[in-house]
C-alpha cells in the first residue's frame, strides 16, 4: 500500500541525499578520489547541527556550522593525502573511523533528539500546505540550486583546474594547477555538502544519531552510478543532474521495496529487494538497446 | 533517448505507486484493525520484543488475521530506511504504530503526527524527546522504558538488608550510562531510607581499591550495569565476602559470578507489557491517556553460598519469589 505520504516522503528523502550524491559526484567522479569519509561527515553535520540547535543557535547558524564541520572533516582527509602521503582510500577510512568517537564527542552521546524543538523547517509547518508535500518541495528546490551552483563552479576558472586534476593530474601539474590544493578545495566542498545533507536529514528526521552514516557511501554511489546509467552525462551539467535523479530513483526504490509483502516478501528482505531492483533499473536500459541491435 | 527511457522507467514505478494507494483503504470496512510494526535492526532483543508484542495481543483477543491485521517492517540497522519506513506508516494510518528502539522511535514520532504511536525498548524517553515527562505522555505518544528499575533495586536492598542505612555503589564515571543510574540510585535510595556513598572507578584495575575504601562506611553495595566494574566484579566479591558486607548487583549473570542478588528483567516481558498497551489503544484509549511504564515484571536471581559468605540471611519473602536460585 504505498500512499502519498510515502511517495512524498521518498521524495524528500531522495532530495536530501541528491547533496550526498552530488557531494560523491565531486569526490569519485570529478577528483577520482575515492572518499569513504562520507559515512562520517553525514552523522557529523547532524551532530553538529542538533547539537547546536539545542544549545540555543539560530537553525540557519547551526547548519552553516555542520557545513564548516564537514569541510574540515574532507579537508583532514585531503591533507591525509597530499602531505602525509597515505593511500586515499586508507585516508578517507581513518577519517571515517575518527568521526565515530568525534561524533560522540559533540552529541555527548549516541542521540540527540531535535523532536519538538525549533528548526529550519518549523516554519513549513505553519504553510496552508500540509507539511509532507512542503518538505520535499522545499528540499527540492535547494538540491536543484546547490546543482546550479556546483555546475557553474566547475565551469569557472577554478572548477576546470580542479577537473583538469581529477581526469589527468600530470597534465594538469604541467599546466600550472596546484593539484594539492584542488584535492583540499574539492573534498572540502563534497563533505561539506554530504554534512549539509546530515543536518538537514536529522533535522527532518527529529535527531541525529551516531549510527546515521551507515552505508551513506553506498547509497549515494548508488545514485551515481544509477544516475550516470539512466541519464546521459554529456555535459557536467546533465551528469550532475543524473545524481540527483539517481537518488531520488533510489528512494522511490526503497518505497517500493518496502511493500514486498504483497509479492510474499518478508521484512528481511529489504536490502535484497533494493540491490535486485537498482541493478534492474541500471541495466535496463542496457538490455534494451542489446535486444535492438540482435533484432535488427 | 536515454532521457526517455529513464523517464518511461520513473512514471511506471509512480503510477504503480498510485495503483496501489487505490486499494489501500479496503479493509477499512470490515472491522479490521492495522497494526504497524518496526525496529531499527534484527537483533536478539529487539526480536524477543516484537515477539512479546504479538503475543501479548493475542492473549487479548487481537489476532492477526482475524481481527487485526499486521505489519512489520525492519530498517535493516539504516537509519535513513527508518525515516522512509515512518512515512510508509504514516500514509497507510494504521490504528496503532508500535516502534521499538529509540531511533525507529523518534523516525516514527517526527514523521507520522496524526498517528497512535507506542514506542518500546527506549531507555530514556524524556531525552529522547519522545514525551515530555513519564507521567505526561503526548496525545498520541506513549510506550514502555527498558530502563534499568533501579527503584525496585533499592527496595530488594532494604529487603535483603532491612537495617541498612548507607548504601555504596561502585561505577565508572567515565561510562554515561552508569552516571544515568548513579543519579537514579541518588533519587530513589532515600525512599528506602538509606544514604549513597560514591566510589569511583576509571579502570578495572581500580575496582577493588574503590571496595576497599567503602568498607566501613556502607551497609551494603550495589553494583549498576557499568562494564568496568562488572569486569572486575570478583575483586569486589573477595572483599566483601572478608568484610560481610552484602552484594547487590543490578544484573542477573552478576549474580551466578558471587553477587547475593539481582532483579533482572526479559526483552520478551517488555514487549508483552507493550502489546497489552497497544490493546488498550486498540480498544480505543488514547495514548495520551496512558503513562509511559517502566519494565513491570522482572526475574530475581538469588546466589545462597554468597548469601552465607556476606554475612546475609536471605528472608524467606526472597528466596521464595526468586526465577533462579544458585546455590
Amino acid at each position: 500500500m504505498i500512499s502519498s505520504f510515502a511517495l512524498f516522503g521518498a521524495l524528500e528523502t531522495g532530495f536530501i541525499f541528491a547533496l550526498v550524491a552530488l557531494g560523491i559526484f565531486i569526490s569519485f567522479r570529478v577528483l577520482d578520489f575515492p572518499d569513504l569519509t562520507v559515512d562520517g561527515s553525514f552523522p557529523l553535520g547532524a551532530a553538529v547541527a542538533a547539537t547546536a540547535i539545542i544549545s540555543g543557535l539560530h537553525p540557519l547558524t547551526a547548519t552553516f556550522l555542520a557545513c564548516i564541520a564537514g569541510s574540515l572533516a574532507g579537508i583532514v582527509t585531503a591533507l591525509l593525502n597530499v602531505k602525509l602521503k597515505i593511500l586515499h582510500l586508507l585516508a578517507s577510512i581513518l577519517t571515517m573511523i575518527a568521526l565515530y568517537s568525534i561524533n560522540l564527542r559533540i552529541m555527548d552521546g549516541p542521540n540527540k533528539a531535535l523532536l519538538g524543538v525549533d528548526t529550519l523547517l518549523t516554519p513549513l509547518d505553519n504553510l496552508s500546505l500540509p507539511y509532507y508535500i512542503a518538505y520535499p518541495i522545499a528540499f527540492g528546490v535547494l538540491a536543484l540550486i546547490v546543482l546550479g551552483l556546483l555546475v557553474a563552479f566547475l565551469k569557472s576558472e577554478v572548477g576546470l583546474a580542479m577537473r583538469a586534476t581529477g581526469s589527468n593530474p600530470r597534465m594538469a601539474k604541467a599546466n600550472g594547477v596546484n593539484t594539492s590544493l584542488m584535492i583540499v578545495l574539492g573534498m572540502a566542498i563534497s563533505n561539506a555538502l554530504v554534512a549539509l545533507a546530515g543536518a538537514l536529514f536529522a533535522q527532518s528526521q527529529g535527531s541525529a544519531d551516531v549510527t546515521m552514516g551507515v552505508g551513506v557511501i553506498v547509497i549515494g554511489l548508488a545514485s551515481v552510478i544509477g544516475g550516470e546509467a539512466l541519464l546521459s552525462t554529456r555535459t557536467i551539467f546533465l551528469w550532475a543532474l543524473a545524481c540527483v535523479f539517481g537518488s531520488i530513483l533510489y528512494r522511490l526504490v526503497i518505497a517500493f521495496a518496502l511493500n514486498g509483502d504483497a509479492l510474499g516478501l518478508k521484512a528481511q528482505d529489504l536490502n535484497l529487494i533494493t540491490a535486485v531492483l537498482v541493478t534492474l533499473a541500471i541495466i535496463a536500459p542496457n538490455i534494451k538497446a542489446k535486444l535492438r541491435t540482435t533484432r535488427a | 533517448m536515454k532521457l526517455k527511457k529513464a523517464l518511461v522507467f520513473s512514471s511506471a514505478l509512480l503510477s504503480s505507486f498510485a495503483g496501489l494507494h487505490a486499494d489501500a483503504h479496503e479493509h477499512g470496512d470490515q472491522k479490521m484493525q492495522h497494526v504497524s510494526i518496526t525496529q531499527i535492526v534484527e537483533h536478539p532483543a529487539l526480536d524477543a520484543v516484537r515477539n512479546g508484542v504479538k503475543d501479548a495481543l493475542a492473549e487479548k483477543g487481537f489476532k492477526e488475521g482475524e481481527n487485526i491485521s499486521w505489519e512489520y517492517q525492519s530498517a535493516q540497522g539504516n537509519p535513513t530506511t527508518a525515516a522512509q519506513i515512518a512515512k510508509k506508516f504514516a500514509g497507510s494510518n494504521p490504528d496503532v504504530i508500535i516502534a521499538i528502539a529509540t531511533p525507529s522511535a523518534q523516525a516514527m514520532v517526527a514523521s507520522a503526527r496524526n498517528s497512535n504511536i507506542i514506542f518500546s525498548a527506549v531507555t530514556d524517553p524524556v531525552s529522547a524527546k519522545l514525551v515530555k515527562a513519564w507521567g505526561q505522555p503526548s496525545p498520541r505518544v506513549t510506550g514502555v522504558s527498558d530502563l534499568t528499575p533501579v527503584d525496585k533495586h533499592m527496595a530488594l536492598i532494604k529487603e535483603i538488608v532491612p537495617d541498612a542505612k548507607t548504601l555504596g555503589v561502585i561505577y565508572n564515571p567515565g561510562e554515561a550510562n552508569s552516571i544515568a543510574l548513579v543519579d537514579l540510585v541518588k533519587k530513589h535510595a532515600p525512599d528506602s531510607s538509606m544514604k549513597v556513598v560514591e566510589a569511583a572507578s576509571p579502570k578495572s584495575a581500580d575496582v577493588q581499591t574503590a571496595m576497599r575504601s567503602l568498607v566501613g562506611k556502607v551497609d551494603a553495595v550495589y553494583l549498576p550495569t557499568d562494564n568496568t566494574v562488572i569486569s572486575a566484579l570478583e575483586g569486589v566479591i573477595k572483599i566483601a565476602s572478608q568484610t560481610d558486607i552484602p552484594i547487590i548487583a543490578a544484573d542477573t549473570d552478576s549474580v551466578k559470578r558471587g553477587a547475593i542478588a539481582a532483579l533482572g528483567f526479559n526483552y520478551y516481558d517488555v514487549g508483552r507489557q507493550t502489546g497489552v498497551m497497544a490493546a488498550k489503544v486498540l480498544s480505543g484509549t488514547a495514548p495520551g491517556d496512558i503513562p509511559v511504564q517502566g519494565v513491570d515484571k522482572t526475574e530475581l536471581y538469588i546466589n545462597l553460598s554468597a548469601a552465607s559468605a556476606m554475612g546475609v540471611e536471605l528472608p524467606n519473602s526472597v528466596i521464595e519469589r526468586a526465577k533462579e536460585v544458585i546455590q
